[in-house]
């Protein structure tokens, strides 16, 4: 299946983009995603792991479950206001 | 129409966001402003970059307003109206008013909606100084 992930902030400069497509298994989840950006992107690694998860414009867990065509935004801590 | 909750690149006025609220059965509108300060722990700021993921946070602002409204109920309307893009200093960042037909709840729903927002509203900012940036996280 393939998801579009969607970079703010920090993450984004650090990738160089804004949006990916990523293709995962079809039983994947949130967790499973984060662990291959991980990988293909070592660089974001560390901020990685500050990030939530926010699928179709609600936050979730990392165990949560992916969809195709789910939207994922990786959230860094925010700092509104 | 003129959104509750909104993200927008234009400039704030209070007192616009003060108009959405418009309704004779108001007694007391309340506001935070947030202004864009000149420094950072003694450090000399040149201007804030927000960045917003618009969709989201327009939900969050409009799920802040309905958490305001269940807890205390004298609260009539809330607006949230957050700007993004390059602010420079003594600019609004942020407006929030709420409305009531009396004032006692007021101040601690308005305290309440500040502090959330700057927990779950998915917006961020650059701090920019004359020799380098960084994206703030609120500490």
């Amino acid at each position: 299946m393939k998801v579009r992930v969607r970079l703010f902030a920090a993450l984004r400069e650090a990738a160089g983009m804004a949006q990916m497509e990523v293709e995962l298994p079809s039983q994947a989840r949130v967790q499973d995603l984060m662990d291959s950006l991980a990988l293909q992107y070592p660089a974001l690694r560390s901020q990685l792991d500050f990030v939530r998860a926010a699928v179709n414009r609600q936050y979730v867990s990392p165990t949560a479950g992916l969809r195709d065509g789910d939207e994922v935004a990786l959230v860094p801590p925010v700092c509104g206001g | 129409m003129l959104k509750l909750f909104e993200v927008t690149t234009a400039e704030l006025s209070a007192d616009q966001v003060i108009a959405r609220l418009a309704d004779p059965g108001n007694g007391a509108v309340v506001t935070f402003v947030g202004v864009v300060r000149d420094n950072t722990d003694g450090r000399p700021v040149l201007y804030l970059e927000y960045e917003a993921y618009p969709e989201m946070a327009e939900e969050m602002l409009r799920q802040i307003g309905a958490e305001v409204q269940q807890r205390w109920e004298s609260i009539r309307q809330v607006a949230i109206v957050h700007r993004v893009g390059r602010l420079g200093i003594g600019e609004a960042s942020v407006v929030i008013a709420l409305s009531a037909a009396h004032r006692p709840e007021m101040f601690d729903a308005l305290h309440y909606a500040i502090d959330r927002l700057k927990e779950i509203v998915p917006i961020w900012k650059k701090e920019v100084w004359s020799d380098g940036s960084e994206w703030r996280s609120e500490k």
